[in-house]
């Protein structure tokens, strides 16, 4: 099957500091992968590990320094705004924000039909809310409603509403379900999934919570300071992460069951800053397991039963670290 | 582009005029508020209806009755030719008026098109337009006026000008700060990801956001446009005579302010009236609508 998304070497820089001392620093710093068709893919990581960058590189919104992104084996970026419009048709963006990514002033109906709106498609824009409403599990009444006045899972329904307006074959998705509470996150989540299935999307999901990916993506991929540590099968790498980076987000996931045993990984220090990247595996300042040559070489990108890890030494099915932090 | 399917009206707009009425009740509840609305009522329907609340004809000159105390006869008085005052006076007001609305209507439409592509257009645009913004603010507006004048001549299109030129680059200052604000906000991102063209992010989602504050800022200007015209018909840079403008009237009466004062009286009372019937509706709806401000400027 070919690829509906396909990014290959995707590097975004940002120009920070004073005029004098100008310094390029890399938000994403090579990236690749593919998406297929209906495939639902996710990009985890902390907070300035580079998701929202790469989403935005990938729409177009943010200009990239190396690499490229193919759209169905067409190359999008660099295209000019006339060029991508057609684009934005087939490829929609929801943003982190369920309320503030909505125009204040624009009443819900008016919000959801702005695609068809801004791409001249003429329809019946009271059918088409209607259709988009329902779809979404809203019922028409919130037509009339201003983006103030709805509540965050609303309008995040709203959000989602908009982006499949022009059925698009793929959603970037930036942060779903952040600011929902746990029950409305899990009734976006299913919605998203019920969607999938219904229209035949492929989405990429970034997310920092861990059971978005479980519950939602088929393949997944873990950011660390602009880069790919671990890409592959989420069941897979759910039950046997080989990078320890993975294995730490992963340990530091809320478990439902208090009885269950589990060893946390904790990670000592911060996250280092993309000003200073660490010589070698950029993760050893980090990692429990880390060792001499982790802090000289920068480890290649290896291929492993479908998956691909940046480790030297890539963990084994239930490996514990070196010194083991039990708690209850 | 094109919009096949009309689109039928949308809750907004009829949620406005709801507003409208709330906003003017509470404004009503305001004692300045009630003042100033009644004041600035009384003198729009004063020049509306100019032709059917006196007998007299504003430019009709009559010998026989010159410097006529008020009676009567002539509320007002009449001024040096024989014209009837308060006849002069609510024609004044239409002058006064249209130059008001329509400068003011002018000064925003520029003052938003260049704030909002200020805002949102490259860098050096924007500096450049601040650099004339600052310029054009720089001059003292009597020295504007006078300039304008000397090549253009006096008329009321030279007042409507000068308004333009002193209001213009404040409101687009405006504009432009909160376009600015805007610009990385995420619905303006959501837009941009979407496929809409500049402009059209500009006109539906920036522009009804950043225009509530600057409609207040415009009606708290309108006394100052007054008294710019008054002023300017005052020292002959506006209306030119026999057409009645406050200032003109005002002008008429200084050289005998002495012996017939009511000439002066009857153009300088509906400048004052005026100016602070706009003033004090200006401030209440700017309390009305925006509480933040109260008790500044």
């Amino acid at each position: 099957m070919t690829a509906l998304l396909e990014v290959r070497d995707l590097e975004v820089t940002f120009r920070v500091g004073p005029m004098l001392s100008r310094r390029d620093i890399k938000g994403v710093a090579g990236v690749s992968f593919d998406v297929s068709p209906g495939e639902t893919f996710a990009l985890v990581g902390e907070s300035g590990s580079g998701k929202t960058t790469l989403a935005r590189a990938i729409n177009g919104l943010q200009g990239i320094s190396a690499g490229s992104v193919s759209f169905d084996g067409q190359r999008i970026d660099g295209l000019s705004t006339g060029a991508m419009k057609p684009m934005r048709k087939v490829m929609s963006m929801m943003f982190q924000d369920p309320v503030g990514s909505l125009s204040p002033r624009m009443t819900v109906g008016d919000l959801v039909t702005e695609p068809f709106r801004i791409h001249g498609v003429s329809v019946d824009f009271r059918a088409e809310t209607e259709r988009l409403l329902n779809l979404v599990g809203l019922n028409e009444t919130f037509a009339d409603r201003f983006p103030h006045q709805l509540s965050g899972g609303q309008a995040r329904r709203v959000g989602v509403a908009r982006a499949i307006a022009l059925n698009p074959r793929l959603i970037i998705a930036d942060e779903p379900t952040a600011g929902l509470d746990v029950s409305v996150q899990g009734e976006v989540l299913n919605l998203l999934n019920d969607l999938r299935e219904r229209l035949g999307l492929a989405m990429v999901i970034i997310t920092h919570n861990l059971h978005v990916v479980h519950h939602i993506a088929d393949r997944m991929a873990v950011m660390y300071l602009g880069r790919f540590v671990e890409t592959g099968d989420c069941e897979q790498i759910f039950d046997a992460p080989a990078h320890p980076y993975t294995a730490a987000l992963l340990s530091a996931n809320p478990e439902p069951d208090p009885d269950k045993a589990r060893n946390r990984i904790s990670l000592p220090a911060e996250v280092p800053s993309l000003l200073a990247r660490p010589k070698g595996c950029e993760f050893h300042t980090r990692c429990p397991w880390a060792s001499d040559r982790c802090s000289r070489d920068a480890p290649p990108v290896v291929d492993k039963d479908a998956r691909k890890i940046a480790c030297h030494y890539p963990l084994q099915p239930g490996a514990r670290p070196p010194v083991a932090e039990a708690t209850p | 582009m094109s919009e096949a399917v009309s689109n039928p009206p949308s809750m907004a707009q009829r949620l406005r005029l709801g507003d409208i009425w709330k906003a003017t009740r509470r404004v009503l509840r305001e004692p300045l508020g009630a003042f100033g609305l009644i004041l600035v009522l009384v003198m729009i329907g004063g020049a509306v209806f100019a032709d059917w609340l006196t007998a007299y004809e504003p430019n009709k000159i009559s010998p026989r009755d010159r410097f006529q105390g008020p009676s009567l006869d002539h509320l007002l008085g009449t001024d040096h030719l024989g014209r009837d005052l308060f006849t002069r006076v609510l024609h004044g007001g239409r002058i006064a008026l249209w130059v008001a609305l329509f400068s003011t209507a002018i000064s925003l439409s520029i003052g938003i098109v260049l704030g909002l592509i200020a805002g949102y257009g490259p860098r050096w645009l924007d500096n450049l337009m601040l650099l004339l913004f600052d310029s054009i603010k720089s001059f003292p507006t009597v020295m504007l006026a006078l300039a304008l004048v000397t090549l253009a001549g006096p008329s009321l299109t030279a007042v409507v000008i000068v308004v333009v030129l002193v209001n213009v680059p404040g409101y687009a200052r405006i504009i432009r700060t909160q376009t600015l604000a805007l610009k990385e906000s995420e619905f303006v991102t959501a837009a941009q990801s979407m496929g809409a063209s500049s402009a059209r992010i500009l006109r539906v989602h920036v522009m009804p956001n950043v225009i509530g504050p600057l409609l207040i800022l415009a009606s708290m200007d309108i006394p100052v446009v007054i008294a710019i015209e008054a002023g300017m018909s005052f020292l002959g840079l506006g209306v030119r005579p026999p057409t009645p403008s406050w200032g003109a009237i005002l002008n008429d009466g200084f050289t005998a302010i002495r012996d017939t004062p009511w000439i002066a009286i009857a153009g300088g009372l509906p400048i004052i009236l005026t100016t602070l019937g706009f003033t004090f509706l200006g401030e209440t709806l700017r309390d009305v609508f925006d509480p933040r401000l109260k008790g500044r400027g």
